[in-house]
């Protein structure tokens, strides 16, 4: 019984974890699917979601500003794909992506501004932030919820994305924009219902994720941010699949690695884990044998 | 005399400062098969790339059934009725048979099983793949989707680049039974062809485009005969 008192929170707190790394992750992998395009401002956006929670908590009641901070963030990750990446798209890569760094860094620097620098404290969600027992292992709420409305989320995308129109098309011009236009669809539109649903998962990933911490920063949004896009290199770029379970692993192998008392490597195993599959096999567990676009 | 449902006059068409197209005004009727000869570079592709919207042309206007759609957007021409089969056909690989039809009906709002299964019926093989990956699908069959996904737009105007590239000669004869076919049903067919035998054989109107001028006029079986065309494109 006290193998399971001793691990088990910490394998609770990897699927957690791994939960809230899936829903920035396949912001990632998304984008990179239709737009070949490393979203380097995800994390920030995913930050932003966090600060927005903290000034909207702070005068109205959560009943209002956890939906509010839902929508604003969409209208955020919407807006940067207007002004930052639909002018460049007849532009090299190597533009966009260039971009995306200057976004990343420009709202980091919006966020220092409006939080002075300071930590800013994460507000308390009740019932989320409870503590529960389970098995006679003391955990909050949220570490059980958050699996549970990963896979919830994940599997309405991939319906979505599978028995809609909309998702059809965002199959179709994945692979092809120009014959994709002859078919009649709004490019454009797609790329962004695209930002739209990465940057909700994103928004819906930090209100699980900072219940867990004390206190949001501008640069809170920077590691997460990498493990996540780690996560979505782990299970094959561009594929919905490979970003949820490369973020399950991610998560759960960091938590052992606290269990058994090695915290400070928990982030270095993430990025070796990089380098190794980057090595060994690029395309990722279950990346397209495609490497480009033709 | 039928109207034509595609006026196209004085077209200009650039493309990195190169004139790809220098000028051109031709006709479709309503009805026919009409096509466009020449050789590479000749402004072929670039013309119905205009036509569909792809690139904006630089000057000249292009009128169809009344509507002067110069410039406007891909989706409002596929709307209107005009449709494309790109060259090397280009059907989405990872998408179904059924699915890769589906996407060809993506501004349709009504039920669409009754063309389907007239697709299917044009090309019963694409009936029994229907659940397999279009990239799948050999050459010929992958042809045969194309022009399929573009006649789930229910178009009025067909146009086709260069359907028979790349394909056996058998499959090339059965590509254009169709071609005729489809017309027959009512759809106006532009088609742009390197085989110009066979593309004249099967065309009411041909025009030949030498480096982005039109050269020469006349039905498919004057072109056929003619001695230039015999020596440029014919190889006699």
């Amino acid at each position: 019984m006290s193998f399971l008192q001793n691990s088990l929170p910490y394998i609770l707190a990897g699927i957690s974890v791994g939960g809230q790394y899936a829903l920035i992750a396949i912001g990632y992998t998304m984008v990179y699917g239709i737009l070949r395009l490393i979203n380097f401002a995800h994390g920030d956006v995913f930050m932003a979601a966090g600060m927005f929670m903290v000034f909207l908590s702070a005068s109205l009641p959560l009943g209002i500003s956890i939906p509010l901070v839902l929508l604003i963030t969409v209208v955020l990750g919407f807006i940067i794909e207007r002004v930052a990446y639909k002018p460049l798209r007849s532009a090299p890569r190597m533009s966009v992506m260039i971009s995306a760094i200057g976004v990343s860094y420009l709202l980091q620097n919006c966020a220092l501004y409006f939080t002075g620098g300071l930590a800013k404290v994460y507000p308390q969600l009740p019932w989320l932030s409870d503590t529960v027992s389970i098995f006679s292992a003391v955990t909050k709420r949220v570490t059980l919820i958050t699996p549970i409305l990963t896979l919830v989320l994940v599997i309405g995308l991939s319906m979505f994305i599978k028995h809609t129109k909309v998702g059809m098309a965002m199959r179709a011009v994945s692979k092809d924009f120009e014959t994709a236009r002859l078919m009649g669809i709004k490019v454009n539109s797609v790329i962004s219902t695209t930002f739209v649903i990465g940057s909700l998962l994103a928004a819906v990933g930090s209100l699980l994720y900072f219940t867990n911490y004390a206190s949001v920063t501008p640069t809170s949004g920077g590691m997460p941010g990498l493990k996540c896009f780690v996560a979505a290199v782990f299970g094959g770029i561009g594929s919905i699949p490979g970003a949820v379970i490369g973020a399950f692993i991610i998560g759960i192998a960091e938590n052992i690695i606290k269990g058994l008392g090695w915290t400070t490597f928990s982030d270095a195993f993430t990025f070796a884990l990089l380098i190794v599959i980057l090595l060994v096999k690029p395309t990722g567990l279950f990346g397209e044998k495609a490497t480009d676009k033709v | 005399m039928n109207e034509p449902i595609l006026t196209i006059k004085d077209l200009k068409v650039n493309y990195g400062g190169i004139e790809a197209v220098k000028g051109i005004s031709f006709d479709v009727t309503e009805g026919q098969i009409v096509t466009l000869i020449g050789a590479n570079g000749a402004g072929k592709s670039s013309t119905l790339r205009a036509i569909a919207g792809l690139v904006k042309p630089a000057s000249g206007k292009i009128v169809f059934r009344g509507d002067d759609i110069t410039g406007s957007d891909t989706n409002e021409i596929v709307r209107k009725g005009i449709t494309l089969v790109p060259e090397g056909r280009r059907i989405f690989p990872d998408l179904t048979v059924l699915e890769n039809l589906r996407v060809g009906a993506y501004l349709r709002n009504d039920d669409i099983t009754e063309d389907i299964n007239w697709v299917y019926d044009l090309f019963p093989r694409l009936r029994e793949r229907s659940w397999q990956a279009g990239g799948t699908l050999s050459g010929g069959e992958q042809q045969m989707l194309a022009v399929g996904r573009a006649l789930m737009s229910r178009p009025k105007l067909i146009m086709m680049d260069e359907p028979s590239l790349g394909l056996a000669p058998l499959v090339v004869k059965g590509i254009f039974d169709i071609i005729k076919e489809i017309n027959k049903q009512g759809v106006t067919v532009l088609l742009i062809e390197q085989n110009a035998n066979m593309a004249l054989k099967t065309a009411d109107i041909g025009y030949v485009l030498e480096t982005g001028k039109i050269t020469l006029t006349g039905t498919g079986h004057e072109l056929l005969t003619n001695e230039a065309v015999k020596r440029a494109y014919l190889g006699e």
